[in-house]
């Protein structure tokens, strides 16, 4: 079932490139967004088939490169669950997205297709090489994204940047899952088998070390300060459906990584190092903030949001394994609220990306300054783009509340400084989207002048149907978030408690 | 050693060897009497003769027999094994690759002869556990390559070829004097016997004349300090020559090297491991600092080659002290000999082509050849899921668990350097616009190298995915 899920974008996309040349784009487009539609499907007759608490389900284990202690593991809990979901329904909204048309339509659907089989892998493994080999191929298949349908001579600079940086990360993180594989006897990379036999139980300075490979790995992918540098470049040159998958799914691979990886293998020494991962998420949350507000393009600006919203994520992992001064009610809140914020931030962010390349296509510019008064031309494009904005600073509604309001009340208690020194993040981002929202869409009515005569069209469906959909995704778990609660909350339990043990 | 191995002399064991020199003479005889527009039975004969080798070798390896023949010369086990399928099945490739240049050229002959005979030393190597064997492999390796360097009769070819020969000359030497200092310390040139011999012989002695056999393997290798051969002899060949000198030496000279501190100096290789680990630093650092700013393609290749040979040294490095080491180093090589004769092949098949510029708009021009790039150049950084993935994830888990942690650092690093040259290659074959009308020509014959070219990305993938059927095969631990 899961390798089903996992390989039948892979399969399409084996099968369209042996197809003849003569197939017409549109076509192309369409199986991009059937097998989309397909593969949501499957999630969801998965989703319905789970059972809360019910730990690992779904599980398939085969031999794959014994001599390596290398195997092929997935499995589904309540940590991948609602990213798969989020990853198949993002995936879906960026090929409703693309239906408008790209350059070189055929290899840009095979290239989507292919990143979604490798998304899915990353959080369906559970074995490290299979991560690992996932983990890798995201990076090559953005990377081209990037390089291929971005903007120019400085996309090609940014994929370039791009993958040296996550392609740095993800080999700190190989040597990271070398340490582990070494130190477990028999020598083995099954993330069940090294969790049960925790290797590196008692061994300071090794483990330490481990952790830290891994670390700076994950951090690189999430990303935290100040591993963050590659981000703004690649969001903004990015086409819009990749920066909304980049944004959306890739980077929650690093965040996914320490709940799935880091915490349960290394439990002695994330309690240890602790306070640093959260302080180091209290200073993305606000240095994200405060780069973004000083940002003047549109798209940069929501990239350096991400900074902010991963930090919350960081922040919530490090106060989870903080003992002192805490439960485990308060630990498992606050992991519960990071896998959340996950979600949360993929459809939000997904969105506002998606919104970006809309406002692209208008005026060739993301420069905010360019437009002013825009919702005199465009009042469906303003109101959603607002309705996304407010989503984003978190406003009581939208799923960005829950996932916040969890991380806080669960880290308040172990991480004050951190936490309180995190909540200034939360004005900063109300400050900033107020002050994009004003300066684009109020105001004077003044245009730039790349845009064509007739003045920018308003939204059409193919653009209004992805954006909406995610929103109004997000505004149900803002609403009514207990159907995604009942499966997170019991993984985020027993996270917290494999941490404390 | 009983009588009995020491009495061996089985034939049926050199079944590889004999059919490439066997067919060498075979070809030369018959490449005499052929008109010219026949010579292509040459390369059929030649051909035919790596195909009964790895049949043979086939054989051998499902059966599992291990034996030493001719009084412990020559060793046949699981790295001799593995060493020969990456030999053979790369004369396959290069026979099939060298279609454009050589068919109907008045040497056709001369090059598959040489090529067998090249090919046969480096078997030697492969399975010499004598220096006097290793030192005859060495010269049987390396004269005929001089040869081949020089195959083109023109200016950069002459003086590649002359730099490697006098380079080959020196470090032969060296090696040479390497070999007697050593047989002057252990009274025997038979590894097993030196390994017993090396308790009570002088240190100083075998350390220098061990580090002077190690000379001519590195030379062979293009590791630093003797790489300088390597760019020239790259750029100067014919592209299928180029792809010979990048990837076969290497296979012979690092088995041995492997073969050389694990089985003949157990005692002293933990203090003398540190000359590999040197180099092996030296080498995968300043073969990427020098491919970095390369505009010629195959010069670039040819560092790519040199820093390969810096992560293909770790195994060295850690000999006896991993019981990964020797799968690392197998599996590695022959996952690199593929990814590096794809990239050749692609070479092979667009000769004019030899800036990274005149590569642009590849991808829509020949689509197939951009897709056997990607493969195989990413392959070469160690991208999942390529066979060279796997033999990075063995070479830096044998260097952390032989406590060598800093160069799993370094290599890690150095991966990650390698990245951006081989990006600037990728880079214009995605890129839109056009190169320069004369290099897009299809050569004639152009269908072989680029047959070649998938076969070789094909396997790359193959041992990535299906590493688990490989691994088995090149386990079995060389006896000490």
């Amino acid at each position: 079932m899961l390798s089903v899920l996992t390989f039948l974008p892979l399969l399409v996309c084996v099968l369209l490139l042996a197809l003849p040349g003569s197939l017409p784009d549109r076509w192309c487009t369409w199986t991009w967004v059937a097998t989309a539609a397909v593969d949501l499907a499957l999630v969801a007759v998965l989703w319905a088939g789970f059972e809360p608490g019910g730990g690992m389900q779904a599980e398939q284990r085969m031999r794959w490169i014994p001599g390596a202690g290398v195997g092929y593991h997935v499995g589904v809990d309540g940590l991948s669950l609602p990213l798969l979901a989020l990853t198949c329904l993002l995936f879906l909204a960026a090929a409703g997205y693309s239906l408008r048309g790209t350059r070189a339509t055929r290899a840009y659907v095979c290239l989507f297709l292919f990143l979604q089989t490798v998304c899915l892998g990353v959080f369906v493994a559970l074995d490290l090489i299979l991560f690992f080999v996932f983990f890798d191929l995201s990076i090559v298949g953005m990377y081209f994204v990037i390089a291929g349908w971005g903007h120019g001579e400085r996309a090609r600079a940014a994929a370039l940047k791009f993958f040296l940086y996550t392609f740095t990360g993800s080999l700190a993180l190989l040597l990271g899952f070398i340490g582990l594989y070494l130190a477990a006897e028999p020598h083995t990379f099954d993330l069940v088998d090294l969790a049960r036999a925790r290797p590196l139980a008692g061994r300071g300075g090794y483990a330490a070390l481990v952790l830290l490979a891994l670390g700076v790995g994950l951090a690189v992918k999430t990303p935290t300060v100040p591993f963050h540098t590659w981000l703004p470049p690649a969001h903004t040159e990015a086409p819009a459906a990749g920066s909304a998958v980049l944004a959306g799914v890739l980077l929650k691979m690093g965040t996914y990584g320490f709940l799935r990886i880091a915490m349960p293998l290394l439990p002695g020494s994330w309690r240890r190092y602790a306070l640093a991962i959260a302080v180091v998420g209290a200073v993305s949350v606000v240095y994200g903030a405060l780069v973004a507000l000083a940002q003047t393009d549109f798209k940069r600006m929501i990239a350096y949001t991400s900074v902010n919203h991963m930090g919350y994520i960081v922040l919530a992992v490090g106060a989870a394994g903080t003992l002192a001064g805490t439960d485990v009610q308060a630990r498992s809140l606050a992991v519960t609220g990071a896998v959340v914020q996950m979600v949360s931030h993929g459809l939000i962010t997904g969105a506002l990306f998606l919104l970006t390349g809309v406002l692209y296509r208008r005026g060739r510019t993301y420069a905010m300054d360019a437009w002013s008064g825009l919702a005199a031309h465009t009042p469906r494009f303003a109101a959603v783009t607002a309705v996304a904005a407010f989503a984003a600073v978190g406003i009581p509604g939208f799923s960005g509340f829950v996932a916040e309001f969890q991380i806080l009340t669960g880290s308040l208690a172990s991480q004050a400084v951190a936490t309180a020194v995190a909540l200034l993040g939360l004005l900063l981002t109300a400050a900033l989207f107020l002050r994009a929202l004003r300066t684009m869409f109020l105001g004077t009515p003044r245009l730039p002048g790349s845009v064509p005569v007739g003045g920018p069209g308003d939204l059409d469906a193919r653009e209004a149907v992805p954006t909406v959909t995610l929103l109004a995704v997000a505004l149900v778990i803002g609403v009514a978030p207990r159907f995604l609660l009942d499966v997170v909350e019991p993984a985020g339990r027993t996270v917290a408690e494999l941490v404390a043990r | 050693m009983t009588a009995a191995a020491e009495a061996n002399e089985n034939l049926a064991a050199l079944v590889p060897e004999l059919a490439l020199t066997g067919t060498a003479v075979v070809a030369l005889v018959a490449g005499s009497w052929l008109p010219r527009r026949r010579q292509w039975i040459v390369a059929v004969l030649a051909a035919a003769a790596c195909g009964a080798g790895l049949v043979a070798t086939a054989v051998t390896t499902a059966a599992g027999d291990r034996q030493t023949v001719f009084s412990g010369t020559f060793t046949v086990d699981a790295a001799t094994g593995a060493g020969r399928f990456t030999v053979l099945g790369a004369l396959l490739l290069l026979v099939a690759m060298a279609v454009p240049e050589i068919r109907g050229h008045p040497r056709e002959t001369e090059y598959h002869v040489l090529l067998l005979l090249t090919g046969a030393g480096t078997l030697v190597l492969v399975g010499a556990t004598d220096l006097l064997t290793l030192f005859s492999g060495y010269l049987l390796a390396g004269i005929p390559a001089y040869a081949l360097t020089g195959f083109g009769k023109d200016a950069r070819g002459t003086e590649a070829a002359l730099k490697y020969y006098l380079m080959g000359a020196l470090l032969g030497t060296t090696m040479l004097a390497g070999t007697a200092l050593l047989y002057a310390a252990d009274r025997t040139t038979g590894y097993r016997a030196a390994a017993t011999a090396a308790d009570s012989a002088p240190y100083g002695l075998v350390a220098v004349g061990f580090v002077g056999v190690l000379a001519g393997l590195l030379f062979k290798a293009g590791a630093v300090p003797a790489h300088f051969w390597l760019p020239d002899a790259a750029a100067g060949a014919p592209p299928a020559v180029a792809a010979y000198v990048t990837t076969l030496p290497k296979i012979g000279a690092l088995v041995a090297g492997y073969r050389l501190l694990y089985e003949a100096l157990p005692a002293a290789a933990g203090a003398l491991s540190v000359v590999p680990a040197a180099v092996a630093a030296a080498t995968m650092t300043l073969g990427n600092l020098a491919a970095f700013f390369q505009t010629e393609i195959r010069r670039l290749l040819a560092y790519s080659a040199i820093s390969q040979v810096g992560y293909l040294l770790v195994p060295l490095a850690v000999a006896g002290r991993s019981g990964l080491a020797q799968q690392a180093l197998l599996l590695y090589l022959a996952a690199y000999a593929a990814a590096n004769l794809g990239a050749f092949a692609v070479l092979a098949a667009l000769p004019a082509a030899r800036g990274l510029d005149d590569h642009r708009g590849l991808a829509r021009r020949r689509p197939v050849l951009a897709a056997v790039l990607v493969v195989c150049l990413l392959g070469l950084v160690g991208t999942p899921p390529t066979g060279v993935f796997l033999g990075k994830l063995q070479v830096f888990a044998t260097a952390v668990e032989g406590g060598a942690g800093w160069l799993a650092v370094l290599a890690v690093a150095n991966t990650v350097a390698s990245l951006f040259y081989y990006l600037r290659w990728l880079a214009p074959v995605f890129a839109p616009g056009e190169a320069a009308a004369p290099v897009n020509a299809p050569a004639a014959h152009g269908r072989w190298p680029v047959a070649a070219a998938c076969a070789a990305a094909a396997v790359s993938l193959a041992l990535g995915l299906a590493g688990g059927a490989v691994l088995p095969a090149v386990q079995d631990q060389l006896p000490r």
